[in-house]
């Protein structure tokens, strides 16, 4: 389930942790770096991989609001809404997003390309509103920025 | 001023322009210091935690056994994740070996063994960007066994979190590195007695570990004459919300708020009133635009004027904010953000979120202003972990400063005598 890069790079990190089950975080996201998601087979691999009950990794997985169950869109764009975002236009953001690609905060598009989330501060308060695909930032949004980068991302 | 964290100078994170500037010198130099006289010089320098809780770090460090068979950790807190926060991240691009070598400094302070930075599973580009820093410290010696034939041997390595505010509280944040979920944990024991698998562990704030090579570098005495006596150095104001300029300013501790907001990011658009503030985050107690006059970023001053520096996020909103959106949407983040270990936080950050989202939509009941208070005190102070306080803070004072804008969006009840009469 792991590719042999990644499990050299949780052999090499051993070092650093007293216990196998420190290596749960990382070894989840390695996970979902290679599959998208964390499907129920991954979790039981982890558990076996790092000698952890398969209750405990479940635990972990629901916990943390940026590991996923299930897959999502092909471009994950997450908005922020929270205070600062708030006071620069998000809902003017959001709206755009919904009517340009067509489905509402937390759906995700019928060709699995687009999923849309609401998330809270994202540390771009600064240079707001913002919203990110993956681990790219996009910030000091306007309608128009975000036309050009729906265009830009239909291409990949 | 003169800038030290975030210095105007090309390719700073370069480990050879780093190097060139003076980069690692404090290092050098805390290596041949005794190990106490380092965490003395931190100590007289007066830094304060610059992560919210505002502790004298050289103290903390103190708490750190001198002896131990065990070994012992640091953990640098990168979560920031606080609302209106984002200066960590300044540091992380663009300053990474300041960070670094405050860590490594600070390890050999208190025999750290290894060092966790813990950072925010959103700042993955800025997670690389840690990661290519280190590897460069390691391939230069300053990281690893035997560092610069001192004897002196540490390990640094990025731990990322994966989408959790609670993760930033410190045994939560521990427990998270354990691989277990963010639960904090219930103090005492504190982490110097009982951290990372038990062991002796210390936990500061990026920004806090950056002000370190500073400290070694330059003496105590040139550190504590910047800025605001009681709460000195240089800090990070992250100033957001509407303003002209938001951004981060480095600026001596200590400047007026007025200043910051004027003077630096460029006054509000269209000259507009500052209705109000958040001085430090959102968890900070809310100030009235018209208390202002006076006021600093600093420790102190904060505190009398009824607030907290917190992680100095400056939230500005002009006269035509909609506080009870406002503080609806911070009510919602805090209840979304509850790990649920405690009754009072769960159930209260959820009743917070819900009666003001009846304001926001029109639906409160005059009743329901006192209902906020008594619902914000009873989470206050009666839970785990400071999650809690940092909910019921910013509607306790939106409550007492603009309980108007409370009264005006309520729907006001029938009064009885009308009641009678209909009958
Ligand atoms: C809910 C909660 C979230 C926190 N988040 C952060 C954070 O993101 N970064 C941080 O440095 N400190 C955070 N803190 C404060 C830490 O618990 C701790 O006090 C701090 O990291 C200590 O570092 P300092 O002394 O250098 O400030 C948080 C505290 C609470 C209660
Ligand atoms: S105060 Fe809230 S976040 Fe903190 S431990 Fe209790 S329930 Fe969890
Ligand atoms: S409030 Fe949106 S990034 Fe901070």
């Amino acid at each position: 389930m792991l590719s042999e890069r990644n499990l050299k790079k949780l052999d090499e990190m051993k070092k650093y942790y007293q216990t196998s089950q420190s290596l749960v975080l990382p070894a989840l996201w390695m996970v979902q770096e290679e599959h998208g998601h964390i499907s129920e087979d991954a979790m039981k691999y982890v558990a076996k991989l790092l000698g952890v009950p398969f209750g405990h990794i479940l635990g972990v997985v629901t916990f943390y609001t940026m590991l996923h169950r299930k897959p999502i869109g092909r471009h994950h764009v997450e908005v922020c809404t929270n205070v600062s975002c708030m006071l620069r236009g998000a809902d003017k953001i959001v709206e755009h997003l919904e009517k340009r690609l067509g489905i509402k905060m937390g759906e995700t598009s019928r060709d699995r390309k687009w999923t849309l989330s609401e998330v809270e501060c994202m540390g771009s308060c600064g240079t707001a509103p913002m919203f990110a695909v993956g681990e790219e930032y996009y910030e000091n949004l306007t309608p128009e920025k975000i036309d050009k980068l729906i265009a830009d991302l239909e291409r990949k | 001023m003169e800038k030290y964290l975030l210095p105007d100078i090309r390719d700073l994170h370069r480990i050879d322009v780093y190097e060139a500037h003076g980069g690692y010198k404090a290092f050098r130099k805390a290596l041949q210091m005794k190990t106490e006289d380092v965490t003395e010089e931190v100590k007289k320098s007066g830094l304060k935690g610059r992560g919210g809780a505002c502790f004298p770090t050289g103290l903390k460090w103190t708490f750190m056994p001198k002896q131990s068979d065990k070994p012992k950790y640091l953990c640098v807190n990168g979560d920031e994740s606080e609302p209106g926060t984002f200066k960590d991240r300044q540091i992380f691009e663009f300053n990474p070996h300041l960070m670094i070598e405050g860590t490594l400094i600070a390890a050999y302070a208190m025999g750290g063994s290894i060092s966790y930075i813990y950072v925010r599973g959103e700042y993955g580009k800025w997670i690389k960007m840690i990661e290519k820093a280190l590897h460069d410290a390691y391939a230069k010696g300053y990281i690893g066994q035997n560092i610069l034939g001192s004897g002196f041997s540490t390990e640094i390595i990025v731990h990322r979190g994966a989408g959790a505010y609670i993760c930033g509280e410190e045994s939560a944040l521990m427990n998270s590195i354990e691989g277990d979920r963010g639960y904090p944990r219930v103090k005492p024991p504190f982490p110097a007695q009982n951290g990372l698998w038990g062991r002796a562990t210390t936990i500061n704030n990026v920004e806090t570990i950056s002000n370190v090579p500073l400290i070694i570098d330059r003496g105590w005495e040139w550190y504590s004459k910047i800025g605001a006596p009681k709460y000195p150095g240089p800090i990070l104001v992250g100033v957001s919300g509407h303003v002209n300029k938001p951004g981060v300013y480095e600026l001596p501790t200590g400047v007026p708020l007025l200043e910051i907001i004027h003077k630096y990011a460029g006054g509000v658009p269209g000259n507009k009133a500052i209705k109000a503030v958040f001085p430090g985050g959102s968890s900070t107690m809310v100030l009235r635009g018209d208390q202002l006059e006076g006021v600093c970023m600093d420790a102190e001053s904060l505190k009398a004027a009824g607030s907290s520096v917190g992680t100095a996020g400056l939230i500005v909103m002009d006269e035509d904010t909609d506080l009870i959106k406002v503080i609806a949407r911070i009510a919602k983040f805090y209840y979304h953000e509850s790990c649920g270990q405690c009754t009072p936080c769960r159930e209260g950050t959820g009743w917070l979120w819900k009666i003001l989202n009846r304001f926001e939509n029109g639906e409160g009941r005059w009743e329901d202003i006192d209902l906020l208070l008594d619902v914000a005190n009873n989470v206050e102070g009666n839970t785990i972990c400071a999650l809690g306080d940092a909910a019921a803070w910013p509607v306790q004072s939106m409550v007492r400063r603009f309980r108007d804008e409370f009264e005006r969006r309520a729907k006001i009840p029938r009064p009885k005598v009308l009641e009678a009469v209909a009958v």
